[in-house]
């Protein structure tokens, strides 16, 4: 279906890429009372959210917004009667809210086709009613396509038994109707679209600002349109072509968040569609086809889904349970009962994974539940009257206070119901316990379950390969030295992935010379900004790696008595034992299930004919197969001989799968992959993502057994194998949670790919649905890879007579794989900056620009095009102004050492550019200039993941502030510095422990969608508002649609990283494989911006291997303002690529912290700025040519590139870069580069107030008192005041308690954040997410008033994530907290009285009380700190993870001794050892009662001897360990000494 | 790699020497090895670099990170595969190759480098000892017929590789024994004879017949040749000897170093050589600094001489060159190798200005000092001599050791007609090794000029590989 506005696929731009977020809500009365009241409150909802949303452009132009309210029947009623018609009695007629187009004869076509529909479903037409609108306020370019809107109604049928039935009627002539409109293809079909179609339902919505719901449609102000629900979504989507259909509520649904998983999602629905039947929908099924549209947004397919389940027979709470499911398989907690619920469910349907917040209604029930991750806040409050408000924040009615009985929160995977018509709330545990009890799952578990590893081992050995020695297969299917010396080994002897470093400079397997496997075309997805990765080690508990292998169920056998059997592994990967028992499932299972092996191997001398013969033969063989009713298939490639080459595996499963699919047998039976050619983690995760329910890599593990001593001595050949496995499972769930995927089952099929070097023909063939932007290779190349590696096998070539080709993709090789970086280019690049030399230097610029030999980027095969007449080089911007757009890269000291670090912020400085501090603070003497006059200032400070260091005092001495949304190397993953990298120096600047190692989580815990970017960004503005917010993205397809919403969310800039930027450490796997080239990141970006006409409002910056001046020039053509290097810059100051920075022994002092190496580094300033002085010369000689005096002339010019002629690469060849060089089209004057500023509404903070009250405590230190009133509208309370404290007096701030601030009211997000010492906040009400993040030293206190009825430690007070990144300060909380409390803590304390799951995760250092309930993951990855939980229950250990911490009691202390040290400032916690615990405790609760006046606190307090054996002492094992150290340390006096 | 500190750990400890008093009393070598456990320790010194700079240092481009690593597990059999395949002879190369590997070392920037020749020395001497060394015979004939001409490093290399794939090859010579430079330039104390005759026995194994004796231009025509084979390779070597053109040139004792050095090596394989031309009991001045000379003053200090006085026209070069600058390339400094350690006086920026005799013998040579700098124009060095810095030496014996100018071109490569380049050498590119002349190809330092063993060890494996796709269509034989 198209939308309307959004323009087609052109250039890189892509409509499917489109990605959401939002606010979302709904206020019910439980007793199902209607009001016209509700509709006011929802409408209100909708302007207090307006924060969430976006707009672009056009400031009238919102991204849509809208509301579902229950069938308001006196108002229709009324209105019908006035138009001639009436309506029979509430419940027997529906009404359909239509988007019909303008055009008078084309809409009369479509009512036609409702008529024509409804009479054929026997139903009743009862008329059409004009809705009422105002378009007044609606901006132009939404004006334009607004569509004529209309009300359907409809009687039911004398044949239609129910209203139920009716409904499921009303479903299938919408679907009928939908699939007609798409058929006639009327010139504005695109403006048809039913928002709802129901006989209890009904939605006004469109493309509209939040508040112009209820100006644009009149019916909604008329005072007798009542209901007793009304839910609402503002939408913030990250284009500017949002569209009136866009808009949600959808008919049942209203989404916050994102289903990344949806390609597979879909996939898989319409793969079920031959094997579903539906006793409800009876013959109707069949009209709905096809279910759900191609191109719509996820949250719309997602409510296909969800209606297909309802009107198939499932309550809706059970239908919203299938799709989102909770995570139970590493859930120890959950009860038998509601486990086999879920366990059983597994098999009918593969969880739509993704961040989310779901709120849904069928008008009788109103509810919402969010993903297994808690990643979306949703937050609800109950009234006295039974009005309940439900919203993605608090505040966003305002209730009075005294009228509230209960505030709480949705807790990951957790459902809130309210079923109208029963009167009441059913919470959680009585909808699942009810659910769980419908049918004996566990039974039926235990009747049709089949584990695969519990079943007896088969008889029957594998066939062994005769005709072929092991080295004659591994090279058949392209095995290297590398693969099994870098890859392979680690793996087999450790069960982990191997790690390298720096970037990867090879080129992509379509450039290269040498034949690559398939997979190698293909490149990872992953997370970025508008849907969090996720932590597969310390978050394991969500993830599942269970597959299953057989036949689906039937998803709409509701109420079966007799489920199907299925079969299921734990993990994908099967071990030569699991895939005999396969093979002879038959006799294992008495024939339940049956499976069959084809054959993917090609006679060798066929050729690409045969090999296409061959795909054809097994797809149509699989088809045939399944038809005789085999329902496991194996695809082996076993048979591969001298005669017999193999197609490749990813090929032939992408080929099965998608033949299955289509002709609707696929979840009939499932695909086993025995491959010779799996060996790697990517290998797995592309078969995985095209369909492999199940991979046996034989040759890998043959492969394992000859390799004798390369692996430990004892080490058997299963244990060898079980650990590659274990590596393999590892480095998939990295690869699925690098999207935010949390199942295999959802990861499977989902493609979460895009293909790099594949021509369209091939990929639209066998990997529909797969991205591929330059076009490239097809079948006969492919297959020409397969022969040429074929024929290597089986020469007689002396090189491959006993080896195996040398690999060089991980070191260089003279007889490996090209690389960027050679020893001439180092050497010559090092020659030139060393001594000056220019013409030096362009030999170097030379050997990395021209690849006449080889090709090794995209760009390499650029053209630059000259002008006719040139211009003298003297008119031509200087190379003095030019330098000022360079930057260097984000490394941290840590990865690099001091000494490389300062040298370039020196140079950078003084030639005015910029240098990035990287992750991990900087040490404050570097922010005053040096004697010399140089600065060892970092000009970017970079805000990543872990906010090591990000201090009020780093951000305000920052000219950038760059938020590190992935990187290049390693995008969607975290990172870690193991302990004994941790320094003191490091330490000290990361304030943290020396010695305790340091873990950077995958996602910036405060953004999991793009208006949580939206908020940090406006956190740090708060923070230093001169200063330009940067977001860093890395290229993939879809990056210029996340560039658009993050111009949107007012970033002054971003950068586009290239996939093959550098690191300190990396799993090889990442370095590789995900992400995609710059040139396509960066084009799609500017395409996109230009399109959305946001070009002119930020600043963009590519990088990622940025060597040469031509680098430079191709990147200011496809649309860059500013350019990053990272990697030339430190060959100019030595290195050598050792990519050996992960083992800390860089033989020239760079990626290193051994004194003893720091000392080899020779790198000079002076250097640096020769190598920049040196590009910018070079990009004046293209200027010249190309006719440009001003850089700013250049930038967006893509018209002045071309394709290189006469390329004659045998794969290269295929490529098209048309799209790269595309232009769209846009209005004149449309800016094409960075020219004016943000907008950042900086001047509605509160904190300006605050400032002026401030000025004798920030002039004279005099103390002030301060009060002020506050609602969730004021966001990143605090900040702007704790930067100016931070600009005048550093980290150190201002005396304790200087500026207290009395507030009341409920807080918008981020109150507190970055709260510099000396400031106080005292908030009376209640606070929203992000309390106190980054807080620096300040007090942050919040209880309820006074007034308000409910029991605060059985209330939530403050939202999620709460603390993030805190480096010291103090926190009181009188309530309980939710999900993520003090995560990535570095030094705050903290008391709070409760919180919710992964508690404390990723804490350094700091102290955390709880008084209360803690949710599940407690102290996961918190590597330093002490949390005390009062574990009442004696349950703790159950939910707390117990990998790095280890729990013991409170020792109670007997003599109270003076303690100065209660807040910690970063200074080591000698304390947490042990001898003072109960005393620190003590008076933490103490001062909670004092401030917060908490009952609980008192209680405790009163009963202390009995209540203190009831604390559990949370203590980081590596913490202890180091603590102890120092204090032994400490004792001999070296202490004092050493901490500098 | 096997040790990832085993730079920090182990320092680099090269093998000892027989000291000079007793060495100088034989010609065998005299380099005693290290013990299994210290070599290997060397070989942890190496970091098994991301970019292995000496791979590219090293002319045959040997995979040295992957046999250090071997080595330092002790996995010696496997390091003699990696080291042959990429290297035909590397127990030559092993003794007498200047190793620029070890120059572009990265070890070498800021520390010492791996003892990378040592270890290539030892890894091959191991697996001769252990048998490992054995013929690989070709799987099927291909019926072509290949004459090689020169039997040095590059035709040896050359003939071995072909031989391997299938092809008849037939190698002519024209001293009485195989080997070129090999044999009779080198010393026997920088490398003994016997290891050539070991490879040779394995050439013949392979296939290769071997024809000494054969001059072809002289006693055997290249026209014949041309005729009865499907390719020739010229590698004849470079061995036109620059003069020195200065009064008293004629004088009975003034010699090109190659007139003196092939007679000692004679001698130690047994010959008679009646006349000798010997330093006994003479004052020798070698003149020339480079490894001819030092294989001169080896000699010279073996045979008795009275002295031995070493002139070097260019000046005097660092002692420690500027690494920052120079790195990975082979850098100019002062070197002193185990000749010149055995006794001799050295001395630079000295120009010959004459030979001085009495009765048709010489006894006296004239020099005077020089001084370089730089043009400040062209940018090229520049020599002047300086103004009455003449001095006179004793001289009984002058041993001319300047170099190469360019193959000899008369003969074979007159009767052949091939053409030259501009420095006389045979024209020839690097990826087809063909001649102007169709089916003739042609390697080392005939090819390229005067240069060392390694570079024609792999200019002989590259020109096999182009002489097989020429006479097959396509080769499988590794560049």
């Amino acid at each position: 279906m198209n939308h309307l506005t959004l323009p087609p696929k052109q250039g890189l731009y892509d409509p499917k890429h489109e990605h959401d977020a939002c606010g979302v809500g709904f206020v019910a009365n439980i007793h199902g009372k209607k009001s016209h009241q509700l509709v006011e409150q929802g409408l209100k909802i909708l302007e207090n959210l307006t924060h969430r949303g976006a707009v672009g452009a056009d400031p009238l132009a919102g991204d849509g917004a809208g509301i579902l309210i229950q069938m308001p029947d006196s108002f229709l009623r009324d209105h019908t009667q006035k138009l001639g018609f009436s309506l029979p009695p509430a419940g027997e007629y529906g009404v359909g809210s239509v988007f019909l187009p303008q055009d008078p004869i084309e809409r009369q076509t479509v009512e036609k086709l409702f008529a024509q529909m409804v009479q054929e479903e026997g139903q009743t037409l009862l008329g059409w009613r004009d809705v009422p609108v105002d378009s007044s306020g609606l901006g132009e370019s939404v004006k334009k396509v607004e569509p004529f809107i209309r009300q359907i109604f409809v009687g039911r049928g004398a044949t239609t038994a129910d209203q139920q039935s009716f409904e499921r009627k009303l479903f299938v002539i919408r679907k009928r109707v939908e699939h007609g409109v798409t058929a006639l293809e009327l010139n504005q079909g695109s403006m048809f679209y039913v928002p709802s179609f129901s006989s209890r339902t009904l939605i006004y919505k469109g493309m509209l600002l939040a508040h112009q719901v209820g100006e644009f449609y009149l019916d909604l102000r008329d005072p007798s349109m009542v209901t007793a629900l009304a839910l609402v979504h503002q939408r913030f989507s990250t284009n500017t072509f949002p569209t009136w259909d866009l808009a949600h509520p959808f008919r049942m649904i209203a989404h916050n968040g994102e289903i990344n998983t949806l390609r597979g999602n879909v996939n898989w629905m319409a793969a079920r569609r031959h094997a579903l039947s539906s006793v409800a929908l009876g013959d109707d099924l069949k009209k709905l086809w096809p279910l759900i549209d191609e191109g719509q947004s996820d949250s719309a397919s997602f409510d296909n889904a969800l209606e297909l389940l309802v009107a198939g027979g499932y309550p809706l709470a059970q239908a919203m349970t299938l799709l989102i499911p909770e995570a139970w398989a590493g859930n120890p907690l959950m009860d038998e009962e509601r486990r086999a619920y879920y366990e059983y469910h597994a098999a009918l349907m593969e969880p739509w994974d993704g961040p989310a917040a779901v709120a849904f209604t069928d008008g009788r029930q109103i509810g919402a539940t969010l993903d297994r991750n808690g990643l979306r806040p949703a937050r609800y409050q109950l009234t006295k009257d039974g009005t309940i408000l439900m919203a993605s924040e608090m505040g966003v009615l305002d209730f009075p206070q005294d009228q509230i009985i209960k505030k709480w929160r949705l807790q990951p995977g957790k459902m809130l119901l309210i079923d109208l018509e029963e009167g009441r709330i059913i919470d959680d545990a009585e909808l699942k316990r009810t659910l769980a009890q419908e049918h004996p799952y566990r039974e039926w578990l235990a009747k049709t379950q089949l584990r695969l590893e519990e079943l007896p081992p088969a008889s029957q050995q594998a066939p062994e390969n005769v005709r072929s020695t092991l080295l004659d297969r591994q090279q058949a299917f392209g095995f290297t030295q590398e693969d099994l010396k870098f890859l392979m080994t680690p793996m087999a002897a450790t069960g982990q992935e191997a790690i390298g470093s720096m970037g990867d400079d090879t080129p992509l397997a379509v450039l290269s010379n040498k034949p690559r496997p398939l997979y190698q075309y293909f490149r990872q997805l992953f997370a970025q900004v508008t849907n969090p990765p996720i932590d597969p080690i310390r978050e394991e508990l969500v993830m599942s790696l269970v597959s299953f292998l057989g036949p689906r169920p039937n998803l709409l056998a509701v109420d079966t008595q007799n489920p199907q059997p299925r079969l299921e592994v734990h993990q994908p990967v099967l071990s030569i034992e699991d895939m005999e028992k396969i093979r002879s499932i038959h006799d294992l299972t008495q024939g339940t299930f049956r499976s069959t092996e084809l054959s993917i191997c090609f006679s060798a001398n066929s050729g690409a004919k045969g090999m296409e013969t061959a795909l054809k033969a097994v797809c149509a063989e699989a088809e045939s197969k399944v038809g005789e009713g085999f329902n496991v298939i194996i695809l082996s490639d076993r048979a591969v001989s001298e005669s017999m080459a193999p197609i490749p595996a990813l090929l032939a499963t992408a080929a099965v799968h998608h033949h299955l699919v289509q002709t609707g047998l696929r979840t009939s039976a499932g695909l086993v992959i025995e491959t010779g050619s799996a060996r790697e983690v990517h290998h797995f995760a592309c078969l995985a993502g095209y369909g492999a329910e199940a991979i046996h890599p034989y040759l890998a593990f043959e492969t394992i057994g000859d390799m004798g001593e390369y692996l430990p001595a004892d080490l058997e050949h299963y244990e060898a194998c079980k650990r590659f496995i274990k590596a393999v499972s590892k480095g998939l769930l990295k690869v699925m949670s690098k999207m935010g995927i949390s199942t295999y089952q959802s990861y499977c099929g989902a493609q979460i790919f895009e293909a790099v070097g594949l021509n369209s023909e091939f990929v639209s063939h066998y990997f529909r649905g797969t991205s591929s932007n330059v076009e490239g290779i097809g079948l006969t190349e492919v297959a020409e890879e397969v022969l040429r590696l074929h024929r290597i096998a089986y020469s007689d070539a002396p090189l491959y007579r006993d080896s195996l080709d040398p690999g060089g993709d991980y070191a260089y090789r003279i007889r490996g794989e090209a690389h960027m970086w050679t020893p001439e280019s180092i050497s010559k690049l090092q020659n030139a900056t060393r001594t000056g030399s220019f013409s030096t230097y362009k030999e170097y610029a030379k050997a990395i620009n021209t690849q006449a030999t080889e090709l090794l980027t995209l760009r390499g095969l650029f053209e630059i095009r000259k002008v006719a007449e040139p211009i003298p080089l003297s008119e031509v911007e200087s190379a003095k102004e030019i330098v000022k757009r360079f930057a260097t890269g984000a490394m941290s000291l840590g990865s690099i050492s001091h000494e490389a670090h300062s040298t370039l912020a020196i140079a950078m400085n003084r030639m005015g550019g910029k240098s990035n501090t990287g992750e991990g603070g900087e040490d404050p003497i570097r922010f005053k200039p040096m004697e010399s006059g140089d600065s060892m200032r970092s000009a970017i400070k970079q805000v990543a993941a872990g906010r090591f260091g990000v201090t009020t005092e780093y951000l305000v001495n920052a000219d950038d502030l760059q938020i590190k949304m992935a990187q290049g190397a390693k995008p969607g993953e975290g990172g870690q510095l193991p302990g004994h990298k941790v320094s003191k120096y490091i330490a000290k600047i990361r304030h943290s422990v020396p010695g305790v190692g340091l873990i950077s989580p995958p996602p910036h815990h405060d953004i999991y969608s793009i208006e949580d970017l939206a908020q940090l960004i406006h956190d740090l503005k708060n923070v230093n508002p001169r200063a330009r917010v940067s977001v860093k993205l890395v290229s993939e397809v879809g990056v210029g649609t996340v560039a658009a919403g993050v111009s949107k969310a007012h970033a002054d800039h971003v950068t586009i990283s290239g996939h093959d930027g550098g690191t300190g450490a990396s799993p090889l796997s990442s370095v590789k494989f995900a992400g995609s080239p710059w040139e396509l990141g960066l084009a799609e970006t500017q395409q996109t911006l230009v399109l959305n006409q946001l070009r002119s409002r930020i600043c963009v910056q590519a990088d990622g291997q940025m060597k040469t001046g031509r680098d430079v020039v191709i990147a200011a053509l496809l649309g860059a303002d500013e350019f990053g290097f990272a990697t030339a810059p430190l060959v100019v100051q030595g290195c050598i690529m050792m990519r050996k920075c992960h083992l800390n022994t860089c033989p020239v002092g760079i990626a290193t912290q051994d004194p003893e190496l720091i000392k080899r580094f020779a790198g000079q300033p002076e250097h640096v700025i020769n190598f920049f002085f040196f590009v910018a010369e070079e990009v004046r000689e293209y200027m010249a040519q190309m006719g440009f005096r001003t850089f700013d002339e250049m930038i967006g010019r893509a018209d002045m590139l071309d394709t290189r002629q006469g390329v004659e690469h045998w794969k290269a060849k295929g490529l098209d870069f048309s799209r790269i060089f595309y232009r769209p089209s846009v209005p004149a004057g449309t800016s094409l580069r960075w020219t004016d500023r943000q907008d950042h509404g900086l001047d509605k903070a509160l904190d300006h107030t605050l400032i002026a009250a401030a000025e004798p405590a920030l002039e004279r230190k005099e103390p002030v008192q301060i009060s002020t009133t506050i609602r969730n509208l004021n966001r990143t309370f605090g900040a702007m005041l704790s930067g100016e404290v931070a600009k005048r007096y550093g980290h150190a701030g201002l005396p304790e308690d200087t500026i207290h601030v009395k507030v009341s009211g409920i807080a918008g997000q981020s109150f507190g954040a970055f709260l510099a010492h000396g400031i106080s906040l005292e908030l009376q009400g209640e606070a929203n997410d992000y309390v106190g993040k980054g807080l620096s030293g300040g007090r942050i206190v919040i209880y309820p008033p006074s007034e308000c009825p409910i029991k605060p430690e059985d209330n939530i007070i403050v939202g999620n994530t709460v603390l993030y990144g805190a480096i010291n300060g103090e926190a009181y909380f009188r309530g309980v907290a939710g999900e993520r409390f003090a995560v990535r803590n570095s030094g705050a304390t903290a008391v709070v009285e409760g919180v919710g799951d992964h508690g404390c995760e990723y804490m350094t250092g700091g102290t955390v009380v709880v008084l209360g309930q803690s949710g599940r993951n407690f102290a996961a990855g918190m590597s330093g700190g002490v949390a005390y939980v009062l574990d009442e229950a004696g349950d703790f250990a159950h939910r707390c993870n117990l990998a790095m911490v280890e729990l013991e009691p409170v020792p109670a202390e007997a003599s109270l001794t003076d303690g100065d040290e209660l807040e910690s400032h970063g200074k080591v916690d000698v304390k947490h050892l042990g001898t003072e615990d109960a005393v620190l405790l003590k008076r933490l609760i103490e001062n909670h009662a004092r401030y917060t006046g908490s009952s609980r606190a008192r209680e405790i307090l009163d009963r202390w001897n009995e209540m203190l054996p009831r604390f559990v002492k949370v203590m980081p094992m590596e913490y202890r360990r180091a603590l102890q150290e120092l204090a032994a340390e400490h004792a001999a006096g070296l202490s004092s000494a050493a901490v500098q | 790699m096997g040790k990832v500190t085993g730079f920090l750990e182990v320092e680099r400890v090269e093998p000892a020497s027989l000291p000079p008093a007793e060495r100088v009393k034989f010609y065998r070598e005299f380099s005693l090895d290290l013990s299994e456990k210290d070599l290997r320790n060397q070989g942890s010194r190496c970091m098994d670099c991301g970019i292995p700079f000496c791979q590219t240092g090293c002319p045959v481009n040997n995979i040295i990170p992957d046999w250090n690593d071997l080595v330092y597990h002790g996995r010696w059999q496997e390091a003699v595969e990696t080291l042959h395949s990429t290297n035909n002879f590397p127990e030559f190369t092993g003794r007498i190759c200047p190793a620029p590997c070890e120059a572009s070392c990265v070890l070498n920037i800021n520390s010492k480098a791996v003892t990378i020749k040592n270890i290539e020395h030892t890894i091959i001497d191991k697996a001769w000892e252990n048998g490992w060394v054995k013929p690989i015979i070709a799987p099927h004939k291909t019926g072509k017929k290949v004459a090689v001409i020169g039997s040095g490093p590059a035709g040896l290399a050359a003939a071995q590789q072909l031989a391997r794939t299938g092809h008849d090859v037939v190698i002519y010579e024209k001293n009485d024994r195989i080997g070129g430079l090999l044999r009779y330039g080198i010393p026997d104390f920088k490398m003994e004879k016997h290891l050539i005759d070991r490879r040779l026995e394995q050439l013949r194994a392979e296939g290769v017949e071997f024809r000494t004796q054969q001059h072809v231009g002289v006693n055997v025509n290249a026209q014949d040749l041309l005729a009865e084979y499907d390719a020739l390779i010229l590698s004849g070597g470079s061995e036109h000897p620059r003069d020195l053109p200065v009064p008293g040139r004629e004088l009975e004792g003034v010699h090109f170093a190659m007139n003196f050095l092939p007679q000692q090596n004679k001698r130690v394989a047994g010959d008679e050589i009646p006349n000798q031309l010997t330093a006994h009991g003479k004052h020798v001045v070698v003149i020339g600094g480079g490894d001819t000379g030092s294989d001169c003053v080896g000699t010279s200090i073996r045979q008795g001489a009275l002295s031995v006085t070493q002139f070097e026209l260019m000046s005097r070069p660092p002692e420690e060159e500027n690494r920052p600058l120079t790195w990975p390339n082979w850098p100019m400094r002062l070197r002193t190798s185990s000749s010149q350690e055995e006794g001799c006086e050295r001395d630079w920026a000295v120009g010959t200005k004459a030979f001085l005799g009495e009765n048709g013998k010489l006894k006296k040579l004239r020099a005077n000092r020089v001084d370089w700098s730089k043009d400040p124009v062209s940018g090229q060095m520049k020599m002047t001599e300086i103004a009455g810095s003449e001095f006179e030496i004793p001289a009984d014996l002058v041993l001319l050791a300047m170099g190469y100018v360019h193959p000899v071109q008369t003969g074979l490569l007159q009767q052949l007609g091939v053409s030259l380049d501009g420095r006389g050498n045979v024209s020839a590119n690097t990826d087809s090794y063909q001649t102007s002349v169709a089916k003739v190809f042609s390697a080392g330092d005939m090819r390229r000029g005067q240069s060392l063993v390694v570079w024609a060890i792999r200019e002989g494996r590259q020109c096999a590989r182009a002489v097989d796709e020429f006479l097959m269509g396509s080769t499988n034989l590794p560049r």
